[in-house]
């Protein structure tokens, strides 16, 4: 068993998420980097999208009453076993009495920590992810929580290291325009191209808000709410984006101007507030 | 119909009115359960759209052409889709507004309420929230100017043309005209959500 000694400025257990349940007003919800934690996972030899933990800047202590091998993957954040330093995208192995330490990321914002074995946890509609808009699943991690480590499913890979490119400086995000891109004006749609805009602290699991220029529409009348997917780009009356992540609402009112690409979308879940942020403005899908 | 591209994993669809996105969504649930829709993973029914997603193996092309191959006949299936009775007591704090916008007396507000028959439209909000319609058009009320910060759980509601029930207790701007008991949200069911789009819905009257 893991106990959680200090559960960081916000850790939740995350999988692969619920997919499939939207037109229940359930959304998909799981890890925001998906890459990450299937990375974290992979390395300790267990299903891709076994239940982990995703730290927000770090954070994060616990300690083992029994032996458990571990990786993190995502923000490189300094990981400590007694006091030691150990790579990120490595298997560690921690044995029982040992303390874990998972530090605040240079870059970055979220941190997953895999074990062996995965989270022995109770699934909500076949997922471990706690999802904070819809609030299913676990409660966030608290301090003195405890963990239950769940059995290997497969052996341990024969790696010892996954090599993964750099988080950038300047986040650069492919997205294309729509589906609602003609409800703003061509100027806008030119901006958002070009624009730098910045991460705000307001952003979370839901969505990253974006300071910026803001985009103006042509088409003022309200837009019924229609489905929405994760990476939309959603203008609010206030002209500045939100990009959608994994907990994002099922349904939304305000138009879409842009979507950003399935690969880039990991990208935009590990932007940090103050960050520089672009998009690159690819021509329309259909 | 017309289809938008939602990424490149999601193609939006638009109908001309609310009947035609529900027979679209049951067409393609029906045609989901028949595999007709490979790599399909969501379908979102909304007010005038339908969202499909889709993962990598699917395209937008192929999801379209699948689309096109399909036959979206309007109206219901009174046959398949299960009824669900939602017992009201109908003591809601806004029951008066709705009977003043309506120009009807309480009594007859409630008396059309629990006379009409319902279909869920599509849900959203929140998980087991459902945009319910079909009710007496004289019941069409505009949401509250000012939304409430607390909406009690169980609140059942009006805005525009439709009738929604509060699963759980959060802010509102739905005009209240009662409240039930029924179990709207419920892990331990199969679905959780007591509505899911189709489903035929009666509110019967219980005596306060």
């Amino acid at each position: 068993m893991i106990e959680v000694l200090r559960a960081g400025p916000l850790t939740t257990l995350q999988d692969l998420g619920r997919p499939g349940l939207a037109h229940l007003g359930v959304g998909r919800s799981g890890a925001v980097d998906r890459p990450s934690l299937r990375l974290a996972n992979r390395l300790v030899g267990n299903a891709e999208g076994a239940p982990a933990l995703e730290t927000t800047f770090g954070g994060l202590v616990l300690s083992f009453t029994e032996a458990a091998t571990v990786a993190v993957a995502g923000a490189p954040a300094p990981l400590c076993v007694d006091g030691r330093a150990h790579a990120s995208c490595t298997p560690v192995t921690v044995r029982a009495g040992q303390v874990l330490e998972l530090g605040m990321p240079a870059r970055g914002v979220r941190t997953y920590l895999a074990l062996r074995g995965g989270v022995a946890c109770e699934l909500v509609l076949g997922s471990a992810a706690t999802d904070l808009l819809s609030r299913l699943g676990p409660a966030p991690l608290r301090d003195g929580d405890t963990v239950a480590l769940g059995r290997p499913a497969g052996p341990m890979p024969g790696v010892d290291h996954a090599a993964v490119a750099p988080l950038p400086d300047e986040v650069v995000l492919r997205a294309v325009p729509g589906p609602r891109a003609d409800w703003f004006t061509a100027d806008s749609l030119t901006r958002l191209g070009r624009a730098a805009y910045e991460v705000t602290a307001a952003s979370d699991r839901i969505g990253l808000r974006l300071e910026g220029p803001a985009l103006t529409r042509q088409r003022t009348h309200e837009l019924p709410s229609e489905g929405m997917v994760e990476g939309a780009v959603q203008v609010p009356p206030d002209g500045r984006p939100v990009i959608f992540l994994a907990d994002h609402p099922v349904t939304g009112g305000y138009p879409v101007v842009a979507v950003v690409h399935p690969d880039d979308v990991a990208l935009a879940a590990q932007a940090r507030p103050g960050q520089p942020l672009r998009f690159a403005l690819h021509r329309p899908l259909l | 119909m017309r289809t938008l591209a939602a990424g490149h994993r999601g193609l939006l669809v638009e109908c001309d009115d609310l009947p035609e996105v529900m027979a679209l969504h049951r067409t393609l649930q029906e045609a989901r359960a028949r595999d007709a829709l490979p790599g399909v993973v969501d379908l979102v029914p909304a007010a005038r759209t339908v969202l499909i997603t889709f993962d990598d193996t699917a395209s937008h092309g192929r999801v379209a052409e699948a689309l096109a191959a399909l036959d979206v006949r309007p109206g219901d299936d009174d046959r398949t889709d299960h009824e669900v009775e939602v017992s009201v007591t109908y003591d809601g704090d806004d029951l008066d507004e709705v009977a003043r916008l309506s120009g009807l007396s309480v009594d007859e507000v409630v008396r059309r309420h629990s006379a009409a028959t319902y279909r869920v439209a599509f849900t959203g909000f929140a998980p087991g929230f459902a945009y319910i319609v079909g009710g007496d058009d004289a019941l069409v009320v505009p949401r509250r100017a000012t939304p409430r910060t607390r909406v009690p759980r169980g609140s059942v509601a009006l805005a525009g043309e439709f009738t929604g029930i509060y699963p759980r207790e959060g802010p509102g701007g739905w005009q209240l005209i009662g409240r039930t008991e029924a179990p709207l949200w419920d892990l331990d069911r199969e679905p959780p959500a007591l509505l899911a789009p189709g489903t035929r819905v009666r509110f019967t009257r219980l005596d306060p």
